[in-house]
């Protein structure tokens, strides 16, 4: 019973849809080009935002610690404490291996030449990390596998390289046990990755974090052998020593620094480990300030980062400004549509149809519109992205593409606001007079 | 004309009004916004960058291995490159405007300063570096061969030996006396730096909005070396006759370059035109969006108006035609309909405009943002106002054409 009634609603809905198309199609287009402006905007931000390990973001910790001294941090560092460490920090945290798995790393612009030296060289990222990098980081392996601690402990000349220099250099063959030129000296290809994508890559926000990135690693060890010079931001603060020796020994901060913490006590105990560090460098009088350091996780460290760019945010409180307005527009010709059809309810009315039944009846309709501006609405928020990714760069509109949680939050939204701007044009329908209306007619 | 009337109406469309003056009052919030960020980044990628830059290009050069006579080697690539026709002169950089990569500093005016006077951006060039960029020097001199010595890489901190800094840091370093002959101090150097000579203008190579740089824009050092790194520019500036056919140059030096010596990566030659629209291209995206929004968003509060005056029309033909037919003329019906409207895009505005400066207020302290200038909040007003007149003429005029014979026949 309850269901043939939906069914009949339902067509009373289409067919008073139907009786007036052009209010109709105003209203659609109304929603359609609202949920389509904010559809853009919220799946660029989605793309943006979101986690980019969600299997791990809760236990790796990017650990900071403050070793120039609460009056250096000019410029904007409001919690005074720099997104990275010195080489002095990140040696002396490597040695003490508190975390089950832990890497310093940095990114270094070097010459690639592959081994036949008819190639033409060419200018690549290389990531200067760690063996724990592959496991913390859950880097998946096409062939071979990362080198091994011995290798980071030789200083060894392996790399590992990700899938698309494999596919540029050796056409995607097997390529471990070969050898690649890195700035003229040879590496030893331990291991090729499968496709590996990070969005945002969180463990390096300072070079292009959602651009194309690192496509060669090598043992942070050899790469600070080889003199390998960092190209993401350096910052130094006083007097230090010339020469590549000078900017070891220096307080100079350029290196990133990660650690994998699985348990909450383990978190705990790498907090006071911290807190330890700082407060021994302090004893020593090397820091001649009391310990400051902190321990963010990655969800943290990109809120902290500010890893949406303010573009972003304006894009989306003016797609959503405009939603409303395209709303309060088609709850607008809803009521006038509604209001028009006073008579026509007004005889159900007397009739004896309810007032839930007219209720009913009305949110079918306003429904449906909705759903139909959904549709409408998902075209154009393709037609946005597309318009998006050639009028931005990369930076922005990473892989921002459509996937089916962005379909279903299209269709919910225009759905939910639709029927919500309707509840006042509808509530105005159920309560129309039956004897007034007949009255005036 | 009496507003009483046209009050007592609107008294009984509640709803209508409301809908139309909050929705004239969201789009005036959201357009003076956008139009504020319109006009700031425009603004900000037409910044001069103090360069003759329709005549430059970059050529971004990486050594494979490490050469012992690099310094040798790049002095021999300048030669070559100065000597190619239709090329004014070249120079090595550590970086060039709208590069988004470089080097900065904190200058202070004596040694044990605890904090710096200014920041700075610093480029590394010879003596031919003013020539290249094509500066405009507008005090002092230019660096003597003999001041230039060679500087490697970026983990070698001897102090210059002299400054050439742009007018803005001089203003800012020395207000209101001459910069020429007074001296700065670099970061942890005893030393003091004499400043020869002043150009006009340098921008530093950060371009983004808010962002590093931003601050300074500016404020640019030149230093006088020879920058020898396994990475640096080639900046090489050609004839102004020569504009049309650059990429020719362009192609010319490449080989050259390579002809020179193989072991190298030329991984990026361009313009400096085309390193500005890169370094712009999110600003100008952001505009392009922000005025597609803006006309969707004014379309749309139109249309809404259209349609619910058409509405009230509608609804009240039977009274229009009694109007009409105890006397009232067509205008006065007209006036009725635009006084009506204008009423409620009045209540709208003032409330958008409140909207439009809590709106603004919300994003100045929440991501980097200028306040919002009075004047885009009064344009925004007036805009709605003309728009809502616009919108509500069509309706107007429809139901100034209804007969006043209208009222003689029964409903």
């Amino acid at each position: 019973m309850e269901s043939t009634l939906l069914a009949y609603y339902f067509r009373l809905g289409l067919r008073s849809l139907r009786r007036n198309m052009v209010l109709t199609g105003l209203m659609i287009a109304a929603i359609a080009v609202g949920i389509g402006a904010c559809m853009t905007a919220l799946t660029v931000f989605r793309a943006m935002s979101g986690d980019p390990i969600p299997q791990k973001s809760k236990q790796l910790y990017a650990p900071q610690i403050d070793n120039w001294g609460p009056d250096q941090h000019a410029g904007g560092s409001p919690d005074r404490l720099e997104p990275q460490l010195s080489y002095i920090d990140v040696l002396a945290l490597m040695r003490a291996h508190a975390a089950k798995r832990q890497t310093g790393m940095y990114a270094s612009l070097q010459s690639l030449r592959p081994a036949d030296p008819a190639q033409k060289p060419s200018k690549v990222f290389v990531r200067a990390a760690y063996t724990d990098f592959f496991p913390m980081f859950d880097v998946p392996f096409k062939y071979g596998g990362p080198w091994t601690a011995t290798d980071d402990e030789s200083h060894a000349a392996v790399v590992v390289i990700t899938r698309d220099t494999n596919d540029r250099l050796f056409g995607g063959a097997d390529s471990v046990g070969k050898i690649i030129r890195l700035d003229n000296e040879p590496y030893l290809i331990s291991g090729v990755l499968d496709d590996w994508r990070l969005l945002p890559r969180f463990y390096d926000l300072a070079i292009r974090p959602f651009g194309d990135g690192d496509a060669i690693f090598v043992p942070f060890t050899r790469a600070i052998d080889k003199h390998m010079r960092n190209t993401g931001r350096t910052e130094c603060n006083g007097d230090i020593d010339p020469g590549w020796e000078g900017r070891l020994k220096s307080d100079c901060i350029w290196l990133q620094f990660w650690v994998e913490l699985p348990t909450a006590a383990d978190v705990t105990t790498y907090r006071a480990f911290l807190n330890n560090y700082a407060a021994e460098q302090q004893r020593l009088g090397r820091f001649h300030w009391p310990p400051h350091t902190q321990l963010r996780d990655v969800r943290q460290w990109l809120r902290y980062r500010n890893v949406v760019p303010s573009e972003v945010r304006i894009l989306i409180l003016a797609s959503f400004g405009f939603l409303l307005v395209c709303l309060m527009n088609a709850m607008g010709l809803m009521l006038a549509k509604i209001m028009g059809r006073a008579g026509d309810i007004g005889v159900r009315r007397a009739l004896g149809a309810s007032r839930r039944a007219i209720f009913a009846q009305c949110l079918i309709e306003t429904g449906v519109i909705g759903f139909a501006g959904a549709l409408f609405g998902l075209v154009l928020t393709a037609l946005g992205l597309w318009a998006a990714r050639s009028l931005l760069t990369k930076e922005f509109v990473a892989l921002a593409h459509l996937d089916w949680a962005d379909v279903g939050i299209t269709v919910l939204l225009a759905v939910t606001s639709t029927v919500l701007a309707g509840l006042y044009p509808t509530w105005r329908a159920a309560h129309v007079q039956p004897a007034w209306q007949l009255k005036a007619h | 004309m009496e507003l009483r009337p046209i009050l007592s109406a609107m008294r009984r469309n509640k709803a209508g009004a409301i809908l139309i003056g909050v929705q004239m009052a969201i789009t005036l919030a959201i357009l003076c916004n956008a139009l504020f960020i319109i006009q700031q980044r425009v603004a900000l990628s037409k910044r001069p960058s103090g360069t003759d830059e329709n005549n430059i290009f970059v050529i971004s050069n990486q050594w494979v291995g490490s050469p012992p006579d690099l310094a040798a080697k790049q002095q021999g690539d300048l030669a070559a490159l100065r000597g190619l026709p239709g090329v004014v002169d070249a120079v090595a950089s550590n970086s060039y405007p709208m590069s988004n990569s470089g080097s900065t500093e904190g200058l202070k005016l004596n040694p044990d300063q605890k904090n710096e006077s200014a920041l700075t951006a610093l480029y590394l060039t010879d003596e031919h570096g003013l020539q290249a960029f094509g500066l405009k020097l507008v005090a002092g001199r230019n660096f003597n061969a003999d001041e230039v010595v060679d500087k490697f890489g970026y983990t070698d901190y001897r102090p210059p030996s002299v400054v050439i800094i742009t007018r803005a840091l001089a203003d800012k370093l020395f207000p209101g006396k001459s910069a020429l002959g007074q001296g700065v101090y670099f970061e942890g150097i005893p030393k003091q730096v004499p400043v020869v000579g002043i150009v006009d203008r340098l921008q530093v190579p950060w371009t983004q909005a808010g962002g590093w740089g931003s601050k300074f824009n500016d404020n640019s050092t030149i230093l006088p070396f020879h920058f020898v790194n396994a990475h640096m520019d080639y900046i090489v500036r050609v004839q102004p006759e020569q504009a049309g056919r650059i990429a020719a140059v362009m192609k010319d030096a490449e080989s050259k370059l390579i002809q020179a010596d193989r072991a190298r990566v030329l991984a990026k030659t361009q313009t400096l035109a085309e390193a500005r629209a890169a370094a712009y291209q999110d600003d100008r995206g952001l505009v392009v969006i922000l005025s597609v929004v803006c006309a969707a968003l004014v379309a749309v509060t139109a249309f809404g108006i259209v349609g619910l005056t058409s509405y009230w029309v509608s609804q009240r033909r039977r009274q229009i035609g009694i109007r009409r037919a105890l006397g009232a003329t067509r205008n006065a019906i007209v006036q009725y309909f635009q006084t009506e409207n204008f009423l409620i895009a009045a209540a709208g505005s003032l409330a958008g405009v409140g909207m439009a400066v809590a709106l603004n207020l919300w994003m100045v302290s929440t991501f980097e943002m200028e306040r919002l200038h009075t004047g885009y909040a009064i344009i925004g007003a007036i805009l709605v106002l003309l728009l809502g007149q616009l919108a509500v003429l069509w309706p107007a005029l429809k139901a100034a054409s209804i007969p006043p014979a209208l009222a003689t026949r029964a409903a």
